[in-house]
């Protein structure tokens, strides 16, 4: 947790232009990784230029912002305006059927707080794709339920934990934790010990919870 | 089952056309209904005893497990895994380990590997045997779950001998094993093997050309592979509804592509199918330990990744095979000893998902066979 101040170091899609120099603090921080792969420290995040991003950039410009493979893992980072089309266009034309995840990450010293993480999967190329949406706090995305009928109960625990509202969602409420709570979890200036304690008070009788 | 005063009087219309009434009716299946599994409570909405519409409410185990593993080391957070799928934590625990490995950009080295692969397989065996008996047990066949309880314990004593613990075993480390494969290992998961192929022929007897059996499974709960697949539905809930696929195969991690299995697929993927499959996997899994055991390599059981985990900053997907579906680990690392983000993508929070789907148009009863044959865990959904 106390390392937020990397956020805006990691290549994430609103600087593409850092994202070069992301790989070379991680090489020293590596040396006890397994001995083969540590004579020859290649980048673990390098920019993805293959047939399948130059397809997504043909059809859809600025709509991507950045393409770039993590640990041999293909990462594309797409604008939230276009997050529909893309979806559609990924299981319609590339064929990416199944929705794996979807979850998010929160940034609180970003300027685009939220990334939105969906993993693809094809089985017609068995293929994964992740699809990464930056996100600012008061931003909606759009509901992805239309496309993959797994976001559904999916975007409610992103809506739970990370307080994210995804438009168009057919019944977006909380499904982990009490409907009448207040607070989201998994953003990172919701401490560990925090919680509801007016909740915890009324519901179950007792002060703390513990 | 509770009944609840909550009838709908959105027909009070025709109500007084008919003798009784034509009211749907909302009750309450759980949270402590045995059938359920753990503290499931489902809100079904019926017409007579036909489910015309339901709604699943979970959480009631929700531990914060994601936001406790932003608050540990890597290595501190492994044992915490086990604690989701509670009766299939190893292949929990080999999840894990495998996407912080890749996260390290690191490699188990394969004698490691392969005694993943053998305990992995048995943890399979154990998990299907235990969701066989509680199954069969719902719909009303007491006798599997003694014979499916026999067996399971034997897989549970090699863990035990393995690393001491039966359930939450940890049997894994980053980077390998903590301890060295105990002496009688092959000996003692050959002479389970041995007896367990007679074993899973028992069990069919029982159940698969009963009539009983038949009748409250074949047709119910369908789910066509569209279906699934636009659901996320994974693993045997997957494969029933004839998708000839697994991770094992598609995308091997483990020792997985050194052995030879079969994926056993279903046609109508109905309750009868997903027993099928699921009998045919733990037959498979059988395979694959003797196929393990004949060769172990020889070698060192840890790669060398140092005693704090420092990941590169970025990021990792990795998913497994686990006994009921696809269960994936998204690390995000920003370069500290502690993970900035673990998301778990667990099988049974999505493949409960379906049951709405499935369960329209049946009988009050047919629900109890249809959450039974998801296959679900609560410590995993709610997490």
């Amino acid at each position: 947790m106390a390392d937020e101040s990397k956020a805006p170091k990691s290549p994430e899609s609103s600087q593409p232009g850092v994202s070069g120099s992301s790989p070379a603090p991680s090489a020293a921080g590596a040396p006890p990784s397994s001995p083969a792969k540590a004579a020859a420290p290649a980048p673990v995040q390098v920019p993805l230029d293959n047939d399948l991003s130059r397809r997504y950039r043909e059809h859809f410009g600025a709509g991507i912002l950045d393409a770039l493979e993590d640990r041999k893992q293909s990462i594309l980072i797409v604008g939230v305006a276009q997050l529909l089309e893309i979806a559609r266009y990924s299981r319609d034309e590339e064929k990416f059927d199944l929705l794996e995840d979807y979850t998010a990450v929160d940034w609180p010293r970003r300027e685009k707080r939220f990334d939105l993480v969906a993993q693809l999967y094809s089985f017609t190329h068995n293929t994964r794709l992740r699809l990464k949406i930056p996100l600012g706090v008061e931003e909606r995305p759009s509901t992805l339920v239309p496309v993959w009928p797994a976001a559904n109960w999916l975007e409610r625990e992103i809506f739970d934990l990370f307080g994210i509202t995804f438009h168009g969602h057919p019944n977006l409420k909380r499904i982990l934790l009490p409907d009448e709570w207040q607070g989201h979890p998994l953003r990172k200036d919701y401490d560990i010990l925090q919680q509801d304690t007016a909740w915890v008070r009324e519901n179950l009788g007792i002060e703390s919870g513990q | 089952m509770k009944i609840l005063a909550d009838t709908v009087h959105e027909n009070a219309a025709q109500k007084t056309d008919t003798l009784f009434g034509a009211d749907e009716l909302v009750i309450n299946m759980g949270p402590q209904h045995p059938s359920t599994h753990g503290v499931l409570r489902v809100k079904l909405k019926l017409d007579g005893e036909r489910v015309v519409g339901s709604e699943c409410v979970i959480g009631y185990l929700h531990r914060g497990v994601e936001k406790i593993a932003e608050n540990r080391t890597y290595q501190q957070f492994a044992p915490y895994v086990d604690r989701m799928d509670y009766v299939a934590a190893v292949s929990n625990g080999l999840g894990y380990c495998e996407a912080v490995e890749k996260l390290l950009v690191a490699e188990a080295p394969p004698r490691a590997r392969v005694i993943r692969t053998i305990l992995t397989e048995l943890q399979r065996i154990a998990s299907h045997l235990l969701w066989l008996g509680t199954h069969a047990l719902d719909i009303g066949a007491l006798t599997p779950l003694f014979y499916c309880m026999r067996e399971r314990e034997e897989v549970l004593k090699i863990f035990e001998k393995y690393c001491g613990a039966r359930l939450t075993t940890h049997a894994f480390r980053i980077g390998g094993l903590q301890y060295e494969a105990y002496d009688n290992l092959e000996k003692d998961v050959e002479r389970f093997c041995k007896d367990f192929e007679s074993r899973i022929q028992q069990y069919s007897d029982l159940l698969t050309g009963n009539s009983i059996w038949i009748g409250r499974t074949r047709n119910v709960g369908l789910l066509n592979s569209a279906d699934c697949i636009a659901l996320g539905a994974s693993g045997p809930v997957l494969r029933a509804s004839g998708v000839k696929w697994d991770l094992r195969k598609a995308m091997p991690y483990a020792a997985y592509d050194q052995y030879k299995f079969e994926i056993p697929v279903g046609t109508r993927g109905d309750t009868y199918d997903r027993y099928m499959v699921r009998i045919e996997e733990m037959r498979q899994s059988r395979l694959i330990c003797l196929q393990a055991i004949e060769n172990i390599p020889a070698g060192p059981i840890m790669a060398r990744v140092g005693k704090v985990l420092k990941p590169p900053p970025g990021e990792v997907y990795h998913s497994i095979e686990g006994p009921k579906g696809i269960l994936g680990y998204y690390i995000v690392s920003d370069g500290s000893i502690q993970p900035y983000r673990v998301r778990i993508r667990p099988p049974s929070f999505i493949n409960l998902q379906a049951l709405d789907k499935m369960i329209r148009g049946h009988l009050v009863t047919d629900v109890v066979a249809i959450i039974g044959t998801l296959d679900i865990v609560l410590g995993e959904v709610d997490r």
